[in-house]
């Protein structure tokens, strides 16, 4: 049997009383994408930021190629960690750097490229974004969205991550964009062979970039199957969400 | 006694609030400064946080300082001339400016332009999740983002301050000789006679003090803001507040331990 590259056990994490993940339970294969589904507030992208270690979970396993990061070594689960790219929902870019530097940074980083190599390379990344080297000398705030969101990508892609990291991909575009980066996304992780997981409340999106998909509901996995599935599925948890319809069993009062 | 109870309740509260907070903002400073001295080195965003704590509060500083020490000849003139004393103005103006004045005023004004400037800055890349982007891009912030601009506040204060003993007794000289009546030789021989290299000296530590104060609150509230642009506020406003009275109290154990024999 195929060793997760992902691997989570029951991994709880609560913000005072208020109990967010209550014992998740998943396991993403090499070179597949995942996508998680579920109402705001369920606990999704505590789920990421708990893999990244951003939040530290009160309990449980998170293994990465068979290496649980919450009980490994700093400098380990730090190595382990090296390899996740992350695309954050608002993209995430440095304000106060240019597009090239907001591209090369992780590589600099990790001294992986030198800075005076560091605009051609970016130029380079940026092209397997769909963006032209004109992009590289201007600032983040003088893109528009859909430009934000590639050059974001751009940033993700750049040291070839063995593991990617979508959180809302789509929110905020149009729908042409929507697919437009959710086929660059289909792109770039095919390309590298990544392994991949992504946050969305977009359907289409998540049809479209993932190979399976799990359902959080009251912080567990309430469901999970293959992603072509979740328009069909006959669970109603799944059912009122993929459809959104306002009444069934998810309620307001358990949402808030 | 419920009352009595729930007193008790809000005040063990607010003694833990306290005392989270202190330890919060030691370990906050002390990860800070160890990253100073910890590669990799970002001399660029020194260079950067530099320009922007020391360059652009020069206008700010130097304008305070010598209407400053205008001040403080006119108003020691009013009250020496009382007693026959006017020739004390000199050493009051270069004692108050290089002890006192000018660090403190240096420091509250840097508080008020720098200070809020990092917290906003810092306060808005944590709610954007630009800080959670450097941490996935193998970047500590505390080293990324804190560790310059302590430093840049250390080295850039006593600076200013220097700029500032300049200007404040550069005030009170004109002042002096343009509008009371003393003739130029008068007045530099009765500063120079009061002028003292500790007093300076003292001056630059109790900058570089104020520097760091500055730099650690402006980073602590923005890098711990939360709730979007009103959390951004709130932090910008907390860490003027609170750098202005940390300056204050500071200053007076600065002074004790300086001066104080």
């Amino acid at each position: 049997m195929t060793q997760p590259k992902i691997r989570i056990r029951g991994l709880k994490k609560s913000f005072g009383a208020k109990v967010v993940l209550d014992g998740i339970d998943l396991d993403i294969l090499p070179g597949t994408g995942m996508v998680v589904i579920g109402g705001s507030g369920t606990g999704k992208s505590v789920l990421i930021k708990s893999i990244l270690g951003l939040v530290t979970p009160d309990s449980g396993i998170i293994e990465i190629d068979g290496e649980n990061v919450l009980t490994a070594s700093r400098r380990r689960a730090k190595e382990l960690r090296a390899q996740i790219g992350m695309l954050f929902q608002n993209g995430a870019l440095f304000d106060s750097l240019s597009v090239w530097e907001n591209v090369t940074f992780g590589l600099l980083a990790e001294h992986k490229i030198i800075r005076r190599d560091a605009p051609a390379k970016a130029i380079e990344i940026l092209a397997q974004v769909g963006l032209d080297a004109t992009v590289a000398a201007l600032s983040p705030s003088e893109l528009s969205g859909g430009m934000q969101k590639r050059v974001a990508l751009a940033r993700a892609i750049a040291s070839a991550p063995a593991i990617m990291f979508f959180d809302e991909p789509t929110t905020g575009l149009d729908p042409i964009m929507g697919a437009v980066i959710d086929e660059l996304i289909v792109d770039c992780v095919k390309r590298l062979g990544s392994t991949s997981i992504a946050i969305t409340h977009d359907m289409a999106s998540a049809q479209r970039i993932a190979d399976t998909a799990a359902m959080l509901y009251q912080g567990r996995v309430c469901w999970s199957g293959p992603a072509t599935s979740l328009l069909t599925s006959p669970d109603p948890v799944v059912d009122q969400f993929t459809h959104g319809r306002a009444k069934g069993p998810i309620t307001m009062a358990l949402r808030r | 006694m419920n009352r009595l109870l729930s007193l008790v309740a809000a005040l063990g509260a607010l003694v833990l609030g306290t005392v989270t907070f202190i330890g919060e903002l030691s370990l906050f400073a002390l990860s800070g400064l160890s990253h100073i001295f910890r590669p990799p080195y970002y001399p660029r965003l020194v260079a950067r946080s530099f320009m922007e704590i020391g360059y652009f509060s020069l206008p700010v500083v130097a304008l305070t300082a010598l209407f400053t020490g205008m001040v403080l000849a006119l108003q020691s003139y009013t009250g020496f001339s009382r007693f026959g004393a006017e020739s004390a103005i000199a050493s009051i103006v270069v004692l108050s400016v290089t002890r006192e004045l000018g660090p403190v005023l240096a420091g509250l004004m840097v508080s008020g332009r720098a200070g809020a400037a990092m917290a906003a800055e810092l306060g808005t890349m944590r709610v954007t999740d630009q800080i959670d982007a450097l941490e996935t891009l193998s970047t500590d912030p505390m080293k990324y983002l804190v560790a310059p601009r302590l430093l840049a506040g250390i080295i850039a204060l006593p600076l200013l301050v220097c700029i500032a003993d300049i200007l404040g007794v550069l005030g009170g000289f004109i002042v002096a000789t343009q509008k009371l009546g003393f003739t130029s030789g008068t007045y530099l021989v009765s500063t120079f006679t009061h002028f003292k290299a500790e007093d300076v000296i003292s001056g630059l530590i109790k900058a570089a003090a104020f520097g760091f104060i500055i730099a650690l609150m402006g980073c602590f509230n923005g890098y711990r803001s939360k709730g979007g642009a009103q959390g951004v506020g709130e932090a910008t406003t907390s860490a003027v507040v609170s750098a202005s009275i940390l300056i204050l109290a500071v200053d007076y154990i600065l002074t004790q331990v300086l001066f104080v024999k």
